[in-house]
C-alpha cells in the first residue's frame, strides 16, 4: 500500500505542494521580519486596536475549530456512542494540531514570548481571565498529547507505552472535557472586562456561555467538514469501518449540531432581552448582527435539521462548511469587527497583509502536519496489531 | 462603616490581638472596598486649563521620553484629536466650546490611576499594580505583552512600543511616583501655569472640587468625573461642558472593573467541581446500559436457544409418538390380519 | 502589607489564589474518591 500510494504521489512538484511550498517561503520570511524588526513591522496593530488577527483568528478560532476533540471523545467514550469510534483519532489529532498551532501563533502575537511561562512561573495574576486561558490551554495541549500519542505510539511500535496511555483513555477524556468547557467559556469572558468597547448586541455577562455552546456546535462541525475533505483527499488511507462509519458520524453530528444551534439561538436572545438592547437591531450594527444570527445560526440549524429528516449525508457536509464560517464570523465580529465600533473608521483596525501572510501560514503548516500523519500513522485505519482495545 | 471599623481594628489592635485580624478584616469587608485611604491624586479643571501644552512638555522630561518632532510649543499639533502613546504619557485635546463660540476648551489626558484598575486585574503577571500612594505602576521585568490591559482600559491609556524587537513595554502615566515618593510634585502638576492641576490626597481634592462647584455653580457641570467613574478614579476631573463635549465618555458606569469578571471567575471552580460528576454520572449510566444491553442480548440468546431446543425436542418426540402409533397400528393391524387370514383359511382348507 | 484589603481587586487575588490550589486539589481528590467508590463493581 505504502508503495502504491508513494508511486502515485511521485512527482513532488504537485499543484497542491508547489503552493503549500511558496505559502512557507513567505510565511518564513515574514517570520524573520517579525523576530528581527518587531511587532510594527509586520501588523497593523495601534494602541487602540491592541489585538490583531493573530488573537480574533489564530487564538479565538483556532481554539473554537479545534473543539472537534473533546466532543468526539466525550461523545464516544463517556456517552458511550460506539458507533462514532472511527471519528476519534482524526477529531483529536485535528484537534492536536489547532492547540499546537495556537500556541506558535501566541509566540508571534505577543511582545516577549520567551516570557509565555510567566503567569505559572513568575507570578500568578489569578484574577485575570487570561490566566485561566493560559492555565487550561497548556493542561490541554498536554492532555491532547497524550490522546493522540497512541497513534504516534502504534506507528513507532512501542506497544507497552501505547497500552499503558490507552489505559488513561477515560480519565484523559473526562478531564478534556472540563479543561475545554473552562477555556473555551473562559476565552468568551475574556471580554467582559470592555462593556465600553463591545457592541452591545454582542456584549453580554452570557459571553462565556456563548463561546461554549458555540465550540460544540464547532467540533461537531469541524468533525463533519474534516471527514469530508479526509474522505475526499485521503479516501485511499481509510479502512472499510472508517468509510462506514463516515455517514453515521455526518447524520450523528449534524443532527446534535442542529439542535445545539437551536439552544444557541434560545440563548443569544435571551440575552438581547435581558440586557434589553432591541433597539439596536434597528442599526448597521444591528443589521450585521441579524446576518450572523439568521445567516450563520439559523438557517445551518434548519439545514441540519433538513439533512438529517431528509438522510441527506450531501447537504450535512455543505451545512458544516456554513457552520463553520459562522463561527469564524463570530469570533471576528466580538475581538474585531464589533469591538471599538465607537471609534471613528480612521481608527478602526484592518489586518495587514504580513498578519494575513502568517495566519495562512499557519494554516497551511497544520494541513502539512496532518498530511503527513495521516499518511504514516493509523489514523483513518486500525493498526492491524491494535485491534483489541476499541 | 469604615469609621466603625477602623475603631473596631483600633480597638483589637490596642487589645494585643493584632495577628488575627487580617482574617477578620478579609471576613468582613467582602460587600464594598473603598481603596487605599490616604492615596493621592490630581484634581483636572478643564475651566482653567489653556492648552500651553507645559504638562506635555515637563512630562516629556521628567520621565526621559524621546523628543517630538514637532516641539511643546508649536500649537498646531492642537488641531488633531491625539491619544497618549508610548511616547507621550499625557497629551492636550482641543475642542470647540458649543455654548459660547468664543472660547476653546482643553483637556489633559493621561492614566487617571483608577481605584480598581482594569487593567491591573487582567494582567496575568501581576505587572500592573495598584499602589498604596494612588499610583497605578507597571513592572516592565515580569510583562509578557499580551496587551490584555490595552484591551481592558475603559479610558483607553496604555499604549506599547510595538517597534521595540525584544524589549518592548507597555506605557502609561505612573503619576511621577518616584517623584511623589521622594516627595516632589508630579511633572505636569509642578509645571502648570494656571493652577489647571492640583496634587492631594484624594478625599481633600474631592472636597476642593465640591467647594468650587459650590461657589461657582454657572462656570461648572455639577459633576465630579472621577468620583465614581469606573468605581471610582484617583485623578479628578472638572468640566465647564458636558464632559462628552471634550471627548470624555459618559457612559462608562460605576461599576469597578473587577466586577465585570468575577461572575466568570467564580464560574471556574463551579465547572471543575461538578463537571466531574457530571460526566462521570453519564459515563457510569452509559456503562451501565451497555451492561444491560449486553446481559439482556445474551438472555435472549439464551431463550431463543432453549425455544428453538423446546420446539426441537417436542416436535421429535411427537414425531416419535407419531411413529409408535404408527408402528402400533402397522403391528395391529398385521396381527388383525394374520388372524383374519388364520380364521379365514381354517374353514376354506376345511371346505 | 499590613494585611487588611483595600480593594476589590486585591480581595479577588486572595481568593482566586486559593480558589486555583482548591481547583487542583479537588480535582485529583475526586479522581480518587472515584476509584475508591468503584474499585469494588464487579467486570
Amino acid at each position: 500500500m505504502a508503495d502504491e500510494s508513494g508511486a502515485k504521489r511521485s512527482p513532488l512538484l504537485t499543484p497542491f505542494n508547489m503552493i503549500a511550498g511558496i505559502i512557507v517561503l513567505i510565511g518564513l520570511i515574514i517570520t524573520a521580519i517579525r523576530f528581527t524588526g518587531g511587532l510594527a513591522a509586520v501588523t497593523n496593530l495601534s494602541d487602540n486596536n491592541p489585538w490583531g488577527i493573530w488573537i480574533g483568528f489564530d487564538l479565538l478560532v483556532g481554539v473554537a475549530l479545534a473543539a472537534g476533540g473533546y466532543v468526539t471523545s466525550a461523545a464516544v467514550y463517556l456517552f458511550g456512542m460506539k458507533r462514532y469510534h472511527s471519528a476519534v483519532r482524526p477529531a483529536i489529532l485535528t484537534g492536536f494540531l489547532g492547540y499546537a498551532l495556537v500556541v506558535i501563533a501566541l509566540n508571534y502575537d505577543v511582545g516577549r514570548f520567551w516570557r509565555l511561562p510567566y503567569p505559572f512561573i513568575m507570578q500568578q495574576g489569578t484574577t485575570s481571565l487570561l490566566f485561566e486561558v493560559a492555565a487550561c490551554v497548556a493542561l490541554y495541549l498536554t492532555v491532547l498529547f497524550l490522546e493522540f500519542s497512541p497513534a504516534a505510539l502504534e506507528w513507532l511500535g512501542l506497544k507497552r507505552l501505547r497500552n499503558l496511555i490507552v489505559k488513561l483513555t477515560i480519565l484523559l477524556t473526562i478531564f478534556g472535557v472540563i479543561l475545554s468547557t473552562l477555556h473555551q467559556s473562559s476565552l468568551g469572558a475574556l471580554f467582559l472586562i470592555a462593556p465600553s468597547k463591545l457592541h452591545p448586541l454582542w456584549y453580554s455577562p452570557y459571553l462565556p456561555v456563548y463561546f461554549f455552546v458555540t465550540s460544540i456546535v464547532a467540533g461537531l462541525s469541524m468533525v463533519i467538514f474534516e471527514s469530508t475533505l479526509s474522505g475526499r483527499y485521503f479516501g485511499d488511507k481509510m479502512d472499510d469501518v472508517h468509510k462506514e462509519e463516515a455517514n453515521h458520524v455526518a447524520l450523528g453530528f449534524g443532527k446534535a449540531a442542529s439542535l445545539v444551534l437551536a439552544g444557541y439561538f434560545i440563548v443569544k436572545m435571551v440575552g438581547i432581552s435581558t440586557a434589553n438592547t432591541w433597539h439596536y437591531l434597528n442599526s448597521g450594527y444591528g443589521l450585521w448582527f441579524l446576518v450572523e444570527m439568521l445567516g450563520f445560526v439559523a438557517l445551518p440549524c434548519f439545514l441540519y435539521a433538513i439533512g438529517v429528516r431528509d438522510k441527506n449525508v450531501k447537504l450535512i457536509k455543505w451545512t458544516s462548511a456554513l457552520t463553520v464560517f459562522g463561527i469564524i464570523l463570530n469570533r471576528l465580529n466580538i475581538s474585531l469587527i464589533a469591538f471599538n465600533w465607537h471609534l471613528p473608521s480612521s481608527e478602526r483596525y484592518f489586518p495587514s497583509l504580513m498578519e494575513i501572510g502568517i495566519s495562512v501560514f499557519l494554516v497551511t503548516l497544520g494541513i502539512l502536519a496532518f498530511r503527513f500523519i495521516v499518511t504514516h500513522m493509523p489514523i483513518f485505519y486500525e493498526h492491524p496489531d491494535y485491534t483489541d482495545a476499541h | 462603616m469604615s469609621i466603625s471599623r477602623r475603631n473596631f481594628l483600633t480597638w483589637i489592635g490596642a487589645a494585643g490581638m493584632g495577628s488575627v485580624i487580617p482574617k477578620a478584616a478579609k471576613a468582613a469587608t467582602n460587600k464594598h472596598f473603598k481603596g487605599y485611604e490616604k492615596s493621592q491624586g490630581v484634581l483636572f479643571d478643564s475651566v482653567l486649563c489653556v492648552g500651553c501644552r507645559s504638562c506635555e512638555a515637563a512630562c516629556n522630561k521628567v520621565n526621559e521620553l524621546p523628543i517630538p518632532d514637532r516641539p511643546f510649543t508649536d500649537k498646531a499639533v492642537l488641531d488633531e484629536t491625539r491619544r497618549p502613546t508610548s511616547k507621550a504619557y499625557t497629551v492636550v485635546n482641543k475642542y470647540p466650546n458649543q455654548i459660547s463660540k468664543k472660547e476653546t476648551l482643553y483637556r489633559k489626558i493621561q492614566c487617571n490611576h483608577c481605584l480598581e484598575p482594569a487593567c491591573a486585574s487582567v494582567c496575568f503577571v501581576k505587572a500592573l499594580k495598584k499602589t498604596k500612594e494612588g499610583p497605578v505602576v507597571y513592572d516592565p521585568s515580569v510583562c509578557v505583552g499580551c496587551r490584555y490591559c490595552m484591551i481592558a482600559c475603559p479610558f483607553e491609556i496604555p499604549s506599547y512600543e510595538y517597534d521595540k524587537v525584544f524589549t518592548p513595554r507597555v506605557m502609561k502615566c505612573t503619576m511621577c511616583y518616584p517623584r511623589i515618593i521622594d516627595g516632589k510634585l508630579p511633572g505636569c502638576v509642578e509645571a502648570c501655569p494656571t493652577e489647571a492641576l492640583t496634587y492631594g490626597k484624594r478625599t481633600d481634592l474631592l472636597f476642593i472640587a465640591r467647594e468650587r462647584l459650590r461657589k461657582f455653580p454657572h462656570r461648572y457641570v455639577q459633576h465630579i468625573y472621577g468620583e465614581n467613574e469606573m468605581g471610582g478614579t484617583n485623578w479628578l476631573h472638572l468640566s465647564g461642558v458636558p464632559f462628552k463635549q471634550i471627548g470624555m465618555r459618559e457612559d462608562l458606569g460605576i461599576t469597578p472593573a473587577p466586577q465585570f469578571t468575577s461572575g466568570a471567575l467564580s464560574g471556574v471552580p463551579i465547572v471543575a467541581g461538578l463537571w466531574p460528576v457530571l460526566l462521570l454520572g453519564i459515563y457510569a449510566m452509559s456503562q451501565r446500559k451497555e451492561k444491560i444491553f449486553k446481559e439482556e442480548k445474551e438472555e435472549a440468546l439464551e431463550f431463543a436457544l432453549k425455544t428453538a431446543n423446546k420446539k426441537a425436542e417436542d416436535k421429535l418426540s411427537a414425531a416419535l409418538t407419531e411413529a409408535e402409533k404408527t408402528k402400533e397400528a402397522a403391528v395391529q393391524s398385521a396381527v388383525k390380519k394374520a388372524l383374519e387370514e388364520a380364521a379365514g383359511s381354517e374353514p376354506k382348507e376345511d371346505s | 502589607m499590613d494585611g487588611a484589603i483595600n480593594t476589590l481587586h486585591e480581595f479577588m487575588l486572595h481568593t482566586e489564589n486559593i480558589t486555583y490550589i482548591l481547583v487542583v486539589i479537588s480535582l485529583v481528590g475526586i479522581t480518587a474518591f472515584w476509584r475508591f467508590l468503584t474499585d469494588r463493581d464487579e467486570e
